[in-house]
């Protein structure tokens, strides 16, 4: 480790420190504490959410995962910028922002139990949120440390333990401000690292379209193992109704691209802004970072092939010894100068520090706010910020304690279910909120039962199908192995040979959750919603404002 | 096009361009719009023309 980068990395610590500090020393009440006053800056909002929503693994794993399947994956780019930014901010921010104003909610479960007038949602919701988004942190976490501890040259232990120490000290202190001010210096960092990483990139390769074709003329390199999968070169879509197909297709491009609508720790910072100018204002900055994010890492994951057949003579998973999320860290080792890996280290800081402080705000929320003081009613006199605080530091210690432990106690199998954590709490979020939070926005006819209904089904399809049929997930948790004795339930096992569950093109096994539990419980919502109590027109109008 | 073989990369792309470039348009139009302000409230719209009414008035 050299000088230069320990000065800087102190430097952006003592950075980081203060913009907390400020959060501190501005934070009052409870809206200051959740919701930033609700005059959060459009700069600071835009960068705030797009930097929570890219964590290390978006960058480093999903790099990766373009490493292996190509640049097909730039269609999940597209899917981040029109749904995650464009729709988000445009359809969704106004109308959560106003209805979030007009019921005083200070949290996204809030939001949805005050406009279906129940505590039950906002208590599930909230342990929905409280009970998965630990491993999801977990995961940005693991990654991050295992990340920073080779590059710095310390201990994986002692990494965790300072990195979040760190974190916790300006989340617990700053709340929503220190989480939101820090995130937009880290987004501004991410998105300097990201811009030069792509131009050097190209620069290398000899410009644009030469580097494509260098990527395009290595089509016949392909793995065998890849081939057979239906995969068609790195500058191609998989062959369709391949296994590729839809892993590519259902998992990634639907799974996170519909799955950012409905992410509590997102959605709450629609109602942090005073506006819907700010909104409005926004949506540029949001759009050019996804594109200069998940564009930047796509483009660089599928073109590393071109560098390592030319300075190693093989393709990089092979390179990579088979190691997906290892891609991205050995072509910025052996392709860019040195300068630039002290640049991409803040980078990869910046994305993981940004994410975790906003999973550990929301847990902390989820817990104090929504579990302990709405829903159980133990409000105590005061601002309400202690709860949250407390609620923070338990969601952080689980955190730490699941990146601690899996790995040690369960080796491979806890690094695995580790690994999975971001998808499996995306494609849930989606499935439990996302009809209800739609529903809640716009229609008049969803009721209360009917919303629980929803929550109900699309959670418990969602959760099925990650522990018994979607392969990856189902592996990785080994529930379906220990009652099953298969690792899926679309898996059989014949003269020994893994034979996969076919309908026409669709691979069971395959298919991602949300696929299933969205539309499971989009008609339960819509078709219990028929036949119960409606709710009050006085209270609709006043969530709506149409009175 | 662009040294990709496929067209759905080549659209994947420059969609990617694309959509950027209509987040830059709509805030550059949208800059100082507030398309979510709300209609006074009923009441608050009566006392406002009270008000008026009375200023005439005098």
């Amino acid at each position: 480790m050299s000088i230069w980068m320990i000065i800087i990395v102190v430097a952006y610590l003592c950075v980081i420190a203060y913009l907390g500090f400020r959060g501190f020393k501005s934070t009052k009440s409870a809206t200051d504490y959740m919701l930033g006053g609700r005059s959060v800056h459009p700069y600071v909002m835009a960068m705030s959410y797009g930097a929570t929503f890219i964590s290390t693994s978006a960058i480093v794993g999903f790099g990766g995962a373009a490493g292996v399947f190509g640049m097909g994956l730039l269609w999940l780019t597209v899917m981040n910028i029109l749904i995650g930014i464009f729709i988000a901010f445009w359809i969704f921010g106004g109308r959560t922002r106003r209805m979030g104003l007009r019921l005083d909610a200070h949290t996204f479960p809030e939001l949805l139990g005050r406009r279906f007038q129940s505590k039950f949602i906002q208590g599930a919701s909230a342990v929905i949120i409280f009970m998965f988004i630990p491993l999801y942190a977990s995961a940005v976490l693991t990654g991050a440390v295992k990340y920073i501890s080779s590059q710095l040259g310390i201990d994986y232990n002692a990494a965790l333990l300072m990195f979040s120490v760190i974190i916790a000290i300006y989340v617990i202190a700053g709340g929503i401000k220190g989480v939101m001010y820090t995130d937009a210096l880290q987004g501004t960092i991410m998105l300097f690292g990201m811009l030069a990483l792509l131009i050097l990139t190209y620069t290398k390769m000899g410009g644009v379209s030469a580097a494509h074709q260098s990527l395009t003329d290595m089509t016949a390199l392909v793995p065998e193992k890849l081939l057979a999968g239906g995969h068609q070169g790195w500058t191609s879509m998989p062959k369709f109704g391949s296994p590729l197909s839809w892993t590519l297709v259902s998992t990634i491009i639907m799974g996170v691209g519909i799955g950012v609508l409905a992410q509590p720790q997102l959605a709450v910072r629609y109602m942090t802004v005073k506006s819907g100018k700010e909104l409005n204002r926004a949506i540029p900055i949001g759009g050019v970072f996804i594109m200069m994010m998940t564009g930047v890492a796509f483009i660089v994951g599928a073109l590393s092939n071109v560098h390592f057949q030319e300075t190693l003579g093989k393709v990089s998973i092979v390179a990579a010894k088979g190691d997906v999320e290892a891609i991205i860290p050995m072509y910025l080792q052996s392709a860019m100068p040195e300068w630039f890996s002290i640049l991409f280290m803040l980078t990869l800081i910046s994305a993981a520090m940004s994410t975790l402080s906003s999973q550990f705000h929301v847990m902390g929320t989820s817990l104090g706010r929504d579990l302990v003081e709405e829903s159980m009613g133990k409000k105590k006199g005061g601002s309400g910020i202690l709860a949250t605080r407390i609620g923070v530091l338990g969601g952080i210690l689980i955190s730490v304690y699941l990146s601690y432990i899996m790995e040690l106690k369960f080796g491979k199998t806890g690094t695995a279910i580790v690994a999975r954590g971001t998808a499996i709490f995306f494609g849930l979020c989606a499935c439990a909120f996302l009809p209800m939070y739609v529903g809640a926005l716009w229609s008049r006819g969803i009721t209360k039962v009917g919303a629980i209904a929803g929550l109900l089904s699309g959670s418990l399809s969602s959760m099925f199908w990650i522990c018994f049929v979607e392969q990856k997930a189902a592996t990785a948790l080994l529930l379906c192995n220990k009652f099953f004795g298969t690792r899926s339930l679309a898996i059989s096992l014949v003269d020994g040979k893994e034979v996969f569950a076919k309908t026409g093109p669709i691979v069971w096994a395959f298919v991602d959750p949300l696929i299933i539990g969205l539309p499971i419980a989009i008609i339960v919502t819509i078709v219990v919603s028929l036949f119960t109590k409606k709710m009050t027109s006085d209270h609709l109008d006043k969530c709506m404002g149409t009175k | 096009m662009l040294g990709i073989e496929d067209g759905w990369v080549v659209l994947a792309y420059l969609l990617c361009i694309v959509s950027a470039l209509l987040c830059l348009v709509w805030g550059a139009l949208k800059w100082n719009v507030d398309d979510t302000v709300e209609e006074p409230e009923e009441e608050i719209r009566q006392w406002a023309e009270e008000e008026d009414r009375v200023e005439e008035e005098l």
